[in-house]
């Protein structure tokens, strides 16, 4: 039972080829998707990686993430003490005992304190599992106490089991010195000796249980979730540097393939997402639509493309259609099998909150939008209500249908001017719901009267102010979306517009992000940037301090916070307009969570599961606010629909501007 | 068997004002639609063209420009496209307009046998209800107006069976081929053109036919055909609404108020 060169090195051979061969059907699978260039500033992704596969930033945002970082860093550790295992089974002389005797010492200390450390987490894991699993980590297709994750678990505690065993011999037959091993030492002096453990032996037998639990896991990993061990770390270099609500633009000429109906139609970067995720299932504990009972759970999209394509390979490689359909049509549900549920796709608001907390960097909205592309493009499937949404823009330019003309009715007795190039500054860009919901008009008035007060000199388009076209490009209309850009940006470039005003977080986002894919660069403000800044620089002075709105509660809008990094500016601007900080949702800032209406939901029916306002009204409400304050039309909408549904009695929602409107009256 | 719809091109009647001054519709820069009844009829033409394999063909008489509103039906599916446009068939009423159209699916015909020809209840711009009728009568078709749902059809045997939305009731009505059918919105949610179609239809050419074409005396069309004419076009005076019951006291009594309220002026059926 000693080692045996030769038999470690049949064995070796036998697990590297199981391992190279699942790499091979793996990455040559990802091989298969459209080209995509994620190689640019290495420097700023070289950084990004460090921060969050070796500093493990994201694994760490929950409890059990220490846990995490200690095996990861484990694994990094005893990486070189593995190395040295194979090295040393295969040729003798080829071990630390090469080394000068410090530094061979320093490294034993180190990797005998690391093993223990790599024990403690892996039982950790396992109680974890065993005793309080959350609910997070289980979905459709893999549970908590899956036999994977405990398999995986127990290879682990086995590798650090047999490296004891192995130093303990060692350490009783005296070839290793014990003061480099405090552990293996305390091993052999408490336990081999005491029960009368034969050291060369227990050598032996320890150094077979390590070489096969070793090889076992190397053979095992490309089969598994494990496969992150691989492809994390690459993962987090060669996630979106660009604002990941910002789609690539689609070529149209006839004859192409429109979106992705194919799991090949995905660039190979969003196979790798599929083959990097963790099934850590932070992506499903963030996601309004799966916390409220929708058939999305961004896991089980991730998981589907990744079994897809491993379904689909053989025909893929041949060439030939694949049997297994990406996207299952309307009524079925995403079990992560497979295929995509069209329902589920339609349920992403696509607020971002699944890849804000995504340890590895996965894309999952970006893909969801990619098949909504591909639904509403080449099939023309998608919820009956969008069809009224699509016509409407396309023959009216809002969501509403209504007529153009009436884009100025917000006005009243106010003098609005149209924008002049070289004479007005700003231009205002009113946004359809500014322009045409009851409810939003006061928004614009408040906004009209702020910019009045402070002494800005702004414009409008007036009637020719068409739609900025977000919410067609979030529900995969690309087409419409493209023609609609292309007319607006060339509207704004002939109008000689540079800064822009916006009290829409969406027009906010599309004009500042997604038009620069038109060749326009536009300083595109918020609102709430524009009036944080105002009234720092004192231009702004309000006549009064508010406070009969009583207690505010500020909500975060997705298309401004998680999208746009603006958490500041519109706190900035409560503070000073009430002098008291506003309170805050248990959810905010960048784990705020979705009013239900982005990325066209707005336009949808909501008959799945819980309404999504509803469960952040209910969330508000325990907060006990006077008024709840927004900076966006579609959550003001979705606050007072909910308020009204829960019957919120005497709480307001106000945007910001009218918060600090009410501050102008005397 | 060919399958003929009729659509029109006609302005956005929501963004239509009237010229206080010269009591005339201001129609400049009010964008055209096709006629929202119309979208209905090729869909149903389009339906059928699904389910039997019919060949479709749309039809418009208009200016030039209704060019894009046939465009539109070949994005949406439509096998053939034609736009009879002429200046001698301006200024055309019901009557008129019926001629041409009739004379246009008659020599379609000569090419293949036309079973159904289908159109909308009516246009947003003119409201008469009277082309499709006209048509009928010209070609000798039996006409099923106000369709809101085709029960069956046997092209075999040559006969159709359809449902009549009427004033408060249904009405089945079975009848030979060759009909021609008017529909109403109910009978149908218009599909939305896939981007390939769109691409597609961009390519394609829409056939113009001009009189030439058609070579009908030029007494019976245009405005020299026409024994009606628009006098006048005015806005009525709406008059003041009122406010039924008291809403913010008694929301449940107002509503039920504002019922029977509809439902004495036959506006709502219970």
């Amino acid at each position: 039972m000693s080692p045996n060169p030769k038999l470690f090195a049949v064995l070796l051979l036998l697990s590297a080829s199981v391992f190279v061969i699942g790499c091979y059907r793996r990455f040559s699978l990802v091989a298969l998707g459209r080209p995509e260039y994620r190689l640019d500033s290495a420097g700023a992704r070289f950084s990004r990686m460090l921060r969050l596969a070796f500093g493990q930033e994201r694994v760490l945002g929950k409890p059990f993430g220490a846990n995490h970082f200690v095996i990861f860093w484990s694994f990094i550790i005893l990486a070189v003490a593995n190395a040295e295992f194979l090295a040393s089974a295969l040729l003798p002389q080829a071990s630390l005992a090469a080394l000068p005797t410090p530094l061979q010492h320093a490294l034993l200390f180190l990797f005998d304190l690391v093993s223990l450390l790599a024990l403690f987490g892996v039982l950790i894991a396992f109680a974890r599992r065993l005793f309080f699993p959350e609910p997070s980590l289980s979905s459709d297709y893999v549970k908590a106490r899956s036999p994977e994750a405990f398999l995986i678990l127990s290879l682990i505690a086995v590798l650090m089991l047999a490296y004891f065993g192995l130093h303990a011999g060692r350490i009783a037959l005296g070839s290793e010195d014990p003061s480099a091993l405090p552990i293996s030492a305390f091993i052999a002096a408490n336990l081999v000796a005491p029960l009368a453990i034969v050291p060369s032996t227990l050598a032996a037998w320890s150094w077979w249980l390590h070489a096969l639990a070793l090889l076992s896991f190397l053979a095992y990993l490309p089969q598994s979730k494990h496969m992150h061990i691989l492809t994390a770390i690459p993962n987090c270099f060669l996630g979106h540097l660009d604002r990941p609500n910002t789609q690539p633009r689609e070529e149209f000429a006839r004859g192409m393939s429109l979106g992705v109906g194919r799991v090949d139609e995905f660039t190979w970067k969003d196979l790798f997402d599929s083959f990097s995720c963790t099934e850590c299932g932070r992506c499903q504990e963030t996601c309004p639509a799966a916390a409220t009972g929708k058939s999305l759970n961004p896991r089980n999209v991730i998981h589907a493309i990744k079994t897809n394509l491993l379904n689909n390979g053989t025909a893929l490689r041949a060439g030939e259609k694949p049997p297994l359909p990406l996207l299952e049509p309307a009524g079925e549900t995403t079990s992560g099998e497979g295929s995509a549920g069209e329902q589920a796709i339609w349920a992403c608001t696509t607020c971002g909150a699944c890849m804000s907390v995504c340890p590895v960097l996965i894309e999952h909205m970006p893909k969801i939008v990619k098949m909504r592309r591909h639904l509403v493009q080449m099939k023309a499937s998608f919820p009956e209500e969008l069809t009224t949404f699509f016509e409407n823009i396309e023959a009216r330019s809002n969501p509403w249908g209504i007529a153009p003309t009436e884009r100025t009715k917000w006005h009243g007795t106010l003098q609005v001017r149209p924008f002049e190039a070289g004479k007005t500054d700003y231009l205002l860009y009113v946004g359809c719901a500014g322009a045409f919901d009851a409810r939003q008009k006061q928004v614009t008035v408040a906004l009209a009267t702020i910019l009045d007060a402070a002494g800005i000199s702004w414009g409008t388009l007036g009637k020719d102010e068409r739609c900025c076209g977000d919410s067609l490009r979030r529900l995969g209309n690309e087409y419409v979306f493209e023609r609609s850009a292309r007319d607006n940006v060339s509207l704004l470039a002939e109008r000689g517009v540079k800064k822009i005003v916006t009290q829409c977080p969406h027009c906010f986002s599309a004009l500042k992000n997604d038009y620069r894919q038109y060749g326009i660069e536009l300083e595109v403000m918020h609102h709430s940037e524009l009036i944080a800044s105002l009234l720092a620089s004192g231009r702004l002075e309000l006549k009064r301090r508010v406070a009969d709105l009583g207690r505010l509660l500020f909500h975060d809008s997705c298309y401004l916070g998680r999208h746009n990094d603006v958490y500041a500016a519109p706190r900035q601007v409560l503070a000073a307009a009430t002098g008291a900080a506003p309170a805050e949702f248990v959810r905010n800032g960048v784990r705020s969570f979705c009013c239900g209406a982005g990325g066209g939901r707005m336009w949808q029916e909501e008959q799945e599961g819980e309404r999504i306002n509803l469960n952040r009204v209910r969330e508000a409400l325990r907060q006990k606010p006077d008024t709840v304050c927004v900076s966006c039309p579609y959550c003001l909408t979705m606050m007072e629909d909910g308020l009204k549904d829960l019957q919120g009695g005497a709480v307001k929602v106000k945007d910001l501007a009218e918060v600090v409107a009410e501050g102008l009256r005397a | 068997m060919l399958v003929v719809v009729c659509i029109k091109q006609v302005p956005d009647t929501t963004q239509v004002q009237i010229d206080p001054v010269t009591n005339t519709l201001v129609r400049e820069g009010i964008p055209f639609i096709v006629n929202p009844y119309d979208a209905h009829a090729l869909e149903e033409a389009l339906r059928l063209k699904d389910r039997f394999g019919f060949r479709v063909a749309a039809l418009s008489m208009g200016p030039p420009n209704a060019e894009a509103t046939l465009k539109k039906a070949l994005a949406l599916g439509v096998d053939e496209a034609i736009l009879l446009s002429d200046r001698v068939f301006g200024g055309a009423d019901t009557l008129a307009t019926s001629r041409v159209l009739s004379e246009a699916i008659e020599r379609l015909n000569q090419q293949e046998q036309v079973g159904i020809v289908i159109c909308g209840k009516q246009t947003i711009d003119g409201d008469t209800a009277q082309v499709g009728p006209g048509i009928a009568t010209r070609l000798g078709y039996t006409q099923l107006t106000l369709v809101d749902l085709i029960e069956k059809l046997d092209p075999q045997q040559g006969r159709i069976t359809v449902r009549r939305k009427l004033e408060g009731r249904h009405e089945i009505v079975e009848a030979p081929l060759p009909v021609l059918l008017t529909v109403v919105r109910e009978v149908n949610r218009p599909r939305y053109p896939t981007v390939p179609m769109r691409l597609e239809s961009e390519a394609a050419t829409v056939q113009v036919w001009s009189n030439q074409e058609l070579q009908l005396d030029q007494n019976g069309i245009g405005l020299k055909g026409s024994p009606t004419w628009v006098s006048r076009i005015f806005s009525p005076q709406r008059e003041k609404g009122e406010i039924v019951g008291d809403g913010a006291a008694d929301p449940t009594g107002a509503a039920h108020l504002l019922i029977d309220r509809l439902v004495s002026r036959d506006l709502l059926v219970v």
